[in-house]
């Protein structure tokens, strides 16, 4: 469901009422459905140089192998699917010219949803200072262009470390999901792919096959959405909440087929029952989703300790705990993966959500730290921080601000809890495994924190 | 055996021997939340808090689309349309559409048969896998018309021509148009269950203040058992209740002591029965999940407790033999014989607190010299119970009694109870069930804690 605001300006009277006025024209995004292709069109593969490099060589083969329409040069008036530039090969700023310059023509005739993704090397890895430069530069790059496209295009890039090449599983992976619909509400961000860990799923429309996941905070909101998702997937699902939300809770586990856990994730040993009712109902655990998440605003000025202490307790040591047991017990499947919800608001600061903001900024410092512990065991953990979503939490926020709010962002619309769960259910799938202790933004490209 | 029927049937003869048959094992339960009667359920019908009982232990255990060998479940309160009650709670759930059901009903005893008569199944090799339950709701209960009015209806029907109709409607007298609302009268001595009582508590001399006593123990009892999370795994809530809205944590004995008797007025100053000491009228639901160890465990279920056996007994009240609650003060002891045990023997009493006064009249009988010679055939009183042992996470006074859900209520906490516990002496601590039903009657079972076969 897009807001009403969204339907009324797409057709029809609303449309041109939009039009003359000058009123933000959101498109209707994008998004997954089972059985459509993966993009709304060919794709155009550019690389550097003249345009072919052994990077985009490789890569142009395998979305061949993936049965796309591949072009290595725009035919004229042709609508585009998707533009993949890729620029692993740029050593120099001026050898960006070549390709953007060669694609941009070609910016004018992609379809309604389609996609620009970038494929270049992390500028960290770069000692020589024209190198990290040409790297450095593909970032703004993208983060422009996202902002230019319309008609619910958007522009992600995957950025390669040192043992990752075009061609590696989680490049792959981070490319499919990036030109899917599963992305919908991701635009003018990079995921960074550090190793050639990971596998593309045998069924690209059951990633999740024969997994165990535990969803917290699953009986509503983007939780519930999380579940659904990743029951769609292929994963068999414990859905976890507080016991005063059980009804909704078993609302959800029955509609994903999976078991209801009623559990306060900030009981001590929250992190033991998880996994005992996860090994004892279903034989093993591999995805564990910290999505639970409470808000409590105050101004700083005006803050108690009840507020403080709930909103740490709730967002970020309760998965401190949990994650301690986890990586404590020797009775997880291998290769465990581990995504926490995080939001912009830790990322780029929200008036009235220090205490929120604190816990969230955590989320992210954590992630980072806990990337190395559970590498140890082939396992990632990722965090994922939404921009303005559509659920209860937001729905309490005033008319005006929430109005203003879910149109700052490229896409001028708010996201769905289904566009979170997507790119949770990307991270925790074996594709992601060569992404860990990242964070990627659903936020539709949002001003604050982009 | 016709012959065999007459004769009483001593413990040696009895065919039951317990290793010949499967084990039914009560695997969990759920129920909502019990609410007093005018709250948060008014608007709720059987149909829909059993479907929602139903709901929650699909989720707790991912039953969704499992084909349960038989569901059983009842309510006393009961609407005609309700005929087939349970088998449209099963299509209203997440269970598979080809789970049979059928409708049980045995007064307040309907949740703890439904049990037993499932575990039977079970043990016989008929079923593999069951669910037990019950619900009741006094707010959304079937009102009856009058009589009169009824046999006016059926005539009516009946009649052929219009001037016949008017003839058959001439005959409605306006007290033909009161409601016949239900109400816990015994239909063969039209003294409400709460009189009732108020002769046994007084035939018995039990004090007002062992009343209120077990009263307040329900409450501070159950009351812990929430906020220790006991519940987390039992209860799923129900139209914005997340416990039983009868429950009141914080009640004392000096404030149960101002409340007025509400049953016995005619005994003057030896009225005892207050409505702190007994249960009010609730609405609720609850179920049980039973299986055998196989089915259990292929599907990675958790094994609480077995369902050891079960004993009905009746009194007959009518000619005042016996206090019309106290059928399970001769149910017991024939369970326990038949089973070798004694009150030693027991690790948990869980006694259905109809009314503080039953529980305390049917431990005074047990405790009679006189009551153990003359009636149960022994030489001597039959037995005193630990009270530390009783009730330990409260029972109906607290809770409330949703009369058909009580069974399911206390059959899924007490198997809890008994698998937290871990063994007693070397052997799987044991829990004694006793209910007291409407019409003179009680049900009482035997659980014992969940252990692997030898061997296994
Ligand atoms: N909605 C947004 O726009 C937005 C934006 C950024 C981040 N987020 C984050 O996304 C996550 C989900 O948010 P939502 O909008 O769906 O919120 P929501 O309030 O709708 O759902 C949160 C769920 O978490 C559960 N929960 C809270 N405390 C818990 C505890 N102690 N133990 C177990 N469960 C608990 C709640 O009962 C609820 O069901 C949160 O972490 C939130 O901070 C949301």
């Amino acid at each position: 469901m897009t807001d009403k605001y969204t339907q009324f300006v797409s057709h029809g009277i609303g449309k041109d009422l939009a039009k003359k006025l000058g009123l933000p024209q959101p498109a209707v995004l994008r998004r997954y459905k089972a059985g459509e292709p993966l993009v709304p069109g060919p794709v155009l593969v550019l690389g550097s140089g003249n345009g072919r490099t052994a990077g985009s060589d490789e890569l142009a083969a395998a979305l061949v192998g993936w049965g796309l329409d591949v072009r290595r040069s725009a035919l004229p008036k042709e609508k585009l699917g998707a533009i993949i530039l890729v620029l692993d090969a740029v050593e120099h700023p001026e050898e960006l010219a070549g390709p953007v310059l060669t694609a941009a023509p070609s910016l004018r005739d992609l379809a309604p949803g389609a996609r620009v993704v970038t494929i270049s090397r992390t500028s960290a890895s770069a000692a020589n200072p024209a190198v990290a430069a040409g790297r450095q530069g593909v970032d703004g790059l993208l983060r422009s262009l996202a902002k230019e496209l319309r008609a619910g295009a958007t522009a992600n890039g995957v950025l390669l470390g040192d043992g990752a090449g075009t061609t590696s599983p989680s490049t792959l992976g981070a490319l499919r999901f990036f030109l899917s619909g599963r992305a919908a509400f991701v635009d003018g961000q990079f995921l960074t792919v550090t190793s050639g860990a990971g596998q593309l799923p045998a069924d690209a429309d059951k990633p999740l096959a024969g997994k165990v996941a535990v969803v917290t905070g699953a009986a509503r909101g983007i939780g519930a959405a999380i579940a659904r998702t990743l029951h769609r997937d292929g994963a068999r699902l414990v859905v976890v909440d507080i016991p005063a939300a059980g009804d909704h809770l078993a609302a959800v586990a029955n509609e994903v087929h999976g078991t209801a856990l009623q559990l306060d994730i900030t009981s001590e040993d929250a992190g033991k029952r998880i996994i005992d009712h996860a090994v004892e109902r279903h034989g093993g655990l591999d995805i564990v989703i910290h999505n639970a998440g409470i808000t409590r605003d105050k101004l700083l000025a005006n803050m108690d300790e009840g507020r403080w202490n709930s909103v740490i307790g709730v967002n970020i040591a309760s998965q401190l705990r949990i994650n301690e047991a986890l990586l404590g017990s020797d009775q997880l499947n291998k290769t465990p993966r581990i995504v926490s919800v995080a939001s912009t608001s830790g990322i780029a600061g929200n008036r009235g959500q220090t205490n929120y903001a604190a816990s969230k900024g955590g989320v992210i410092g954590m992630v980072r730290a806990t990337a190395p512990l559970l590498a140890e065991r082939g396992g990632s953990i990722n965090a994922v921080a939404p921009g303005f979503i559509e659920t209860d939490m937001t729905a309490r926020i005033p008319f005006a601000t929430r109005e203003v709010a879910r149109r700052l962002n490229s896409l001028q619309q708010g996201g769905l809890p289904g566009d979170v769960a997507e790119a949770i259910a990307f991270l925790a799938s074996d594709a992601a495994a060569g992404i860990t202790g990242e964070v990627l933004r659903v936020c539709g490209q949002n001003l604050v924190g982009a | 055996m016709p012959a065999a029927a007459h004769s009483a049937s001593a413990p040696h003869e009895s065919p039951v021997t317990q290793g010949t048959f499967r084990r039914a094992v009560v695997v969990g339960g759920n129920r909502i939340p019990f609410a007093r009667t005018g709250g948060a359920y008014t608007k709720s019908s059987n149909q829909d808090m059993l479907t929602a009982a139903l709901d929650g232990l699909i989720a707790r255990f991912g039953l969704q689309e499992e084909r349960i060998g038989e569901v059983a479940a009842g309510a006393v309160l009961k609407h005609s349309r309700d005929f087939n009650l349970t088998r449209e709670a099963v299509l209203g759930s997440a269970l598979s559409a080809e789970t049979p059901a059928y409708d049980l009903q045995q007064a307040c005893a309907t949740g703890l048969e439904t049990v037993l008569g499932l575990a039977n199944k079970i043990k016989l090799g008929q079923i593999d896998s069951a669910i037990a339950g019950g619900v009741d709701s006094a707010s959304d209960a079937p009102i009856a018309v009058s009589e009169g009015l009824r046999e006016v209806l059926l005539d009516l029907n009946r009649a052929k021509s219009l001037p016949e109709r008017l003839k058959v409607l001439s005959r409605l007298r306006p007290k033909d148009l009161a409601p016949d609302a239900p109400n816990t009268g015994e239909p063969r001595t039209g003294l409400s269950m709460g009189e009732h009582q108020a002769l046994t508590t007084a035939q018995w001399k039990i004090s007002r203040e062992a009343q209120d006593e077990i009263a307040f123990n329900s409450h501070h009892n159950l009351a812990a058992a929430y906020e220790r999370g006991f519940f987390d795994d039992l209860v799923t809530p129900y139209r914005g209740l997340s416990r039983d809205s009868n429950l009141r944590p914080d009640t004392s004995m000096e404030k149960l002591a101002t409340l007025k008797p509400v049953f016995g007025k005619s005994l003057g100053a030896e009225a005892t029965m207050t409505a702190g000491n007994s249960t009010p009228l609730t609405d609720g639901a609850s179920t049980v999940l039973l299986g055998t160890e196989e089915w259990a465990d292929a599907r990675g279920l958790p094994k609480l407790a077995v369902v050891v056996d079960g004993e009905a007994a009746a009194v007959d009240f009518v000619h005042g033999k016996d206090g019309l609650l106290m059928a399970p003060a001769f149910a017991v002891p024939r369970l326990l014989a038949r089973n070798g045990l004694s009150f030693e023997d027991i690790d948990f009493f869980e006694i259905h607190e109809a009314f503080a006064g039953t529980v305390l009249s049917t431990l005074a009988a047990w405790e009679d010299e006189e009551f153990g010679r003359t009636r149960l055939g022994l030489d001597g009183a039959f037995g005193k119970i630990d009270r530390a042992k009783l009730n330990v996470n409260g029972s109906s006074l607290a809770a409330g009694h949703p009369f058909a859900a009580t069974g399911g209520r206390i059959v899924a906490s007490l198997a809890k109870m008994l698998h937290d516990n871990g063994p007693v002496d070397g052997r799987p601590a044991r829990g004694l069930i006793s209910i007291c039903a409407a019409g003179g009657q009680g049900v009482v079972a035997i659980l014992e804690a969940y252990s692997a076969p030898e061997g296994r």
